[in-house]
């Protein structure tokens, strides 16, 4: 039972990377392999920046400058792409990810560095017989929070319509008067600041290295396209389900597959719902 | 006749001046041929042993440079060429290149147990030594051994067996219960292998024992089992990132069962930083060791760097003076004759209390080890100083072989 519940926790990480590629990719069509660098910057800002503003502080400043990054790569590189052959933007991210991971080497050396949950999110919960981290509890309401937040601006307000819109017909979207342009740079920076928060969360229990986001950006891609492109509950489910499996996989004894299985889902959710668990008919990637 | 005497002196002159410079300028062009001596260095500089590469390129050129300073070897200047392995098949093509093409005399370094075989491969074709200054598996001093490979970093028995005795120091063995967890590929394999035969032959038994794909970042799940297992002592066979990442999560998770494992580098200790680093774990060198070789080091390390020395970097550094050391004491670059003079048991300083040696039967170095102790928060004064030692491991009365493989756990038998 803890194993489950747990499981399900561990989805919600995935989740806050998994949501951005999928926004990114449904809208502009750019498989983003940035995606993972972006979650890196995020963690190595919160390194310099926590002992001045603290925890808390870099919690809303790190996610916000990632962000600002963000559409600063949208507006001089993304854009150039929208419409171009999706293996150019492939290319394209896929470089950008070792420059980062690079840059991030020569600005902070290649070891490893230290930090540490801040002391007034350390300790545990008691729910009953259920022990658990209390950051980890912290963790879990900020994501979904964030979840929340992002279903709200996307299918109550007319930005999220736009979107929604320009995801299944942006030729139609143009031909209505009203340029993507503008709102494709609010998703990459939603998106990939939703990278970066995941990256200040992460980085007091992770280890801080030039390659982390390697770690999480296989995982994360697993989940979009188990869950469906276009589709927001797609994705929670899916991270929810991949963290599901792994956790029972460990928690009966099958930990050496414990990956292996979320690859084995994938491969079964594509045989039998080839465009993923909820994913939508989108004319253009048909 | 004055034009003709002149000219004739003249002549005489400049053939006397052209045999002078050409006696004394022959020698210094075969000189200019192999004016350097060249070492290859290959290590990983990427990837997730990249951290600790980083460590060994510098040690490496900190090696070089001294060396150059006391005046290179036999009067030659010692030049180091410096390649990141990647992967076994890389690190193969790089060290046939270093060896054909760049005419290396020796190659140093790797820490991938795999890379190192591959590249011992080549050596052995070439007959050129490699100097193993990472690899720990004992495969490569049993099975795979070459007679062109010698090894600086120690093997997986030495880390157990050395480790192993702060364990039964602490009543941790006999009727106890471990939970181990194991990085699944060939070096937790090995690991895990060498940790239950030290297990089982003290009178010990696992309570758990865990399976860890290479590309978990996420403790959690095993954490909640080993809660409720409640074993008498957390064994860890992970490497690199991981054991940070566990050791993190373990603090979070608030667990407060001794932690302890069998393979460790300093780097994870100083990542997993103050109040998360928990445990006693083994090493091969580290920088607070009280003798007069390492506080050098240590120092020259820190005031070129601005940090202190990882143990990886001790490997290369040492490794670099072995090489120089070598060839000056038998006035040759000749890799057969190298390997002679360290078969026949030629000692160094190894920056220890006593000097080392590389065992004949396998080209293990003879060495001491140490077991380090998580110090509690509140002594730590720094980032760096986060840890208690043991003294050396085996002690001063004990021969250095006590903590190698025996003839009965690992043969190895050199073909020529």
């Amino acid at each position: 039972m803890q194993q489950v519940l747990n499981g399900l926790l561990d989805g919600v990480y995935y989740l806050l990377i998994a949501l951005g590629l999928s926004l990114i990719f449904s809208l502009g069509g750019i498989v983003n392999l940035a995606h993972g660098a972006f979650y890196a910057i995020g963690a190595y800002i919160t390194l310099v920046i926590s002992p001045y503003v603290g925890f808390g502080g870099s919690l809303i400043i790190s996610p916000l400058a990632v962000a600002m990054i963000g559409i600063l790569f949208e507006r001089f590189l993304f854009k150039r792409f929208y419409r171009a052959d999706p293996i150019l933007s492939l290319l394209l991210t896929f470089g950008l990810a070792m420059v980062a991971e690079q840059g991030l080497r020569m600005i902070f050396g290649a070891p490893p560095l230290s930090y540490s949950i801040p002391p007034w999110l350390k300790g545990q919960v008691f729910l009953g017989d259920f022990v658990y981290s209390f950051y980890r509890t912290i963790l879990l309401a900020i994501a979904a929070g964030c979840v929340a937040g992002l279903w709200f601006l996307l299918q109550k307000t007319s930005f999220g319509r736009v979107v929604r819109a320009g995801v299944q017909n942006p030729d139609m979207v143009g031909a209505l008067g009203i340029s993507l342009q503008p709102y494709m740079a609010s998703v990459a920076a939603l998106g990939i600041g939703l990278a970066g928060l995941a990256g200040v969360l992460l980085a007091p229990i992770y280890s801080v290295h030039p390659a982390m986001g390697n770690e999480i950006i296989t995982p994360a891609f697993v989940v979009v396209v188990i869950g469906g492109l276009g589709s927001f509950w797609g994705v929670v489910v899916a991270a929810l389900l991949v963290g599901l499996v792994k956790g029972v996989m460990i928690g009966i004894g099958y930990s050496a597959a414990s990956t292996a299985a979320i690859y084995l889902l994938m491969l079964l959710v594509l045989l039998f719902r080839p465009r993923g668990l909820f994913g939508e008919r989108i004319t253009r990637f048909e | 006749m004055t034009d003709f005497d002149i000219s004739r002196r003249g002549l005489l002159k400049g053939v006397g001046g052209a045999a002078l410079v050409a006696g004394i300028g022959a020698p210094a062009i075969v000189r200019a041929q192999s004016d350097v001596i060249r070492i290859g260095h290959l290590t990983p500089r990427t990837g997730f042993l990249g951290p600790l590469g980083e460590y060994a390129v510098m040690a490496a050129d900190l090696a070089v440079e001294e060396i150059n300073a006391a005046g290179g070897i036999l009067g030659r200047k010692l030049e180091i060429l410096k390649e990141d392995s990647v992967n076994p098949q890389t690190a193969s093509t790089k060290a046939e290149r270093m060896v054909e093409r760049d005419k290396v005399s020796a190659i140093v370094g790797e820490i991938s147990s795999a890379s190192c075989l591959t590249i011992a491969q080549v050596a052995q074709r070439t007959k050129t030594l490699f100097f193993n200054t990472g690899g720990n598996s004992d495969a490569l001093r049993s099975t795979d051994c070459k007679r062109y490979m010698f090894h600086v970093e120690s093997q997986n028995s030495m880390y157990v067996k050395s480790v192993g005795r702060s364990f039964l120091q602490d009543g941790l063995v006999k009727g106890k219960k471990w939970y181990s967890l194991t990085a699944d590929y060939a070096f937790g394999h090995d690991l895990l292998k060498v940790a239950k035969r030290f297990m089982e032959g003290n009178g010990g038994q696992f309570a758990g024992d865990d399976l860890v794909p290479t590309d978990a970042t996420d403790f959690s799940s095993y954490l909640l089992k080993i809660r409720s297992a409640k074993p008498d002592l957390v064994v860890l066979n992970l490497a690199g990132a991981q054991i940070t990442n566990f050791l993190k999560q373990y603090s979070e998770f608030g667990l407060t069962f001794p932690v302890g494992g069998f393979g460790f580098d300093t780097a994870l200790a100083w990542a997993a930083g103050k109040g998360n680093f928990v445990g006693t774990w083994p090493v091969v060198w580290h920088h607070l060791i009280q003798t007069p070789g390492t506080q050098k080091f240590v120092a020259a390390f820190t005031k070129k760097y601005g940090k202190p020395p990882e143990n990886q970097a001790w490997g290369d550094y040492l490794a670099m003076k072995v090489v120089a050391q070598s060839m000056a004491e038998t006035k040759s670059t000749d890799s057969t004759k190298i390997l002679e003079h360290l078969e026949s048991g030629a000692k160094f300083d190894v920056l220890k209390t006593r000097e080392g040696y590389f065992r004949k039967s396998d080209h293990q170095l003879m060495h001491e080890m140490y077991a380090v102790t998580a110090l509690p928060a509140d002594k730590v004064k720094n980032q760096w100083d986060i840890f208690t030692s043991s003294g050396p491991v085996p002690g001063p009365n004990e021969p250095l072989e006590a903590i190698a493989s025996t003839p009965d756990e690992a043969v190895c038998t050199f073909s020529a």
